[in-house]
């Protein structure tokens, strides 16, 4: 399976986000750049962390509007995994492909540790390696991960088990602790937390690695139906 | 030419914690007359002659980039600029 990771100017978890793939996961990553027009030779788009342009304006506001992002949202239209990490993540309601938007920690605090996550949804092409209630410790950095959405996007969210991933603990004041969301589709999963820096014991945890082949387990099986 | 200029805030029903930081601060300092505090942004953009409609191109500009309508609200105003 070949993975597109996009690097905007700024990104600086795609170094992280290559290595889980190509080493860790076994599978193609290549880096693809801000500016490019055609991702129709990857089989996934992978969004990640960092402060794409510097995070001016608002975290994720201005990446948005990236020549790349066109093809992004055609990839999402087609059904595509497309996976979007901290900033990503960011970027990915400030596009719209994912409602509600990332606020300022509750504490002002840039909170960087590993935290336990709740799998709210296992049954998503991300997370079918994990199981539902399963508890899974995640590294988060991020200064502006506090989620919100309005009453209306709440209900809509936990009426279609759009809700992927809860934290254990509330750390930066998201509603109802969210750390990850997916699009209604089931192919858009933005996430605070970083699954790409948890694929290996030798750095501290790989709880992550399951996420990754979550997709690379249904790109299989769907391929195999289609043949 | 136009100055353009505008105000943007956090809809009521978004916490601000920048802004209630900095009340506990001023609070702190003596001012506790202060019931309420909310930290916004404020932009200024000079707008050469165009034939769009002024109030259509800010909307749209707020719409689409310089504000997110989930959490923000603005307003603005436009002055002619006199130019030397």
């Amino acid at each position: 399976m070949k993975f597109a990771v996009i690097v905007f100017p700024g990104s600086n978890c795609d170094l992280d986000m290559l290595h889980a793939i190509n080493d860790e996961l076994g599978e193609q990553a290549e880096y693809v750049r801000y500016d490019a027009t055609d991702l129709s030779a990857y089989d996934g788009i992978l969004l990640p962390g960092g402060f794409s342009y510097g995070d001016y304006l608002r975290a994720g506001a201005i990446a948005r509007f990236s020549g790349v992002m066109d093809e992004v949202r055609k990839a999402a239209d087609a059904g595509k995994p497309v996976l979007g990490v901290c900033n990503g993540f960011q970027i990915l309601t400030e596009a719209g492909l994912l409602p509600g938007v990332l606020l300022r920690n509750k504490d002002l605090k840039f909170v960087c540790k590993t935290v336990t996550l709740n799998v709210e949804n296992a049954d998503t092409l991300f997370t079918n390696q994990y199981s539902e209630g399963q508890e899974i410790r995640i590294p988060v950095a991020h200064g502006e991960g506090n989620y919100y959405c309005d009453d209306e996007t709440y209900a809509h969210l936990e009426a279609n088990n759009q809700i992927v991933f809860t934290y254990g603990d509330d750390f930066n004041g998201s509603r109802s602790n969210i750390a990850g969301i997916i699009n209604e589709r089931g192919n858009v999963l933005g996430m605070m937390p970083h699954p790409e820096r948890a694929v290996s014991d030798l750095i501290g945890g790989s709880d992550g690695l399951a996420l990754f082949k979550s997709i690379v387990k249904q790109w299989r099986e769907s391929n195999v139906s289609h043949a | 030419m136009r100055k353009v200029k505008i105000y943007v805030t956090l809809r009521e029903s978004v916490l601000d914690p920048q802004g209630s930081a900095v009340m506990g601060s001023l609070h702190k300092m003596g001012y506790g007359e202060v019931e309420d505090l909310r930290i916004g942004k404020y932009m200024e953009l000079i707008v050469g002659d165009s034939e769009r409609d002024i109030d259509a191109l800010v909307t749209e500009m707020c719409n689409r980039l310089l504000t997110n309508t989930v959490i923000e609200d603005y307003r603005y105003d436009v002055e002619e600029v006199v130019s030397s």
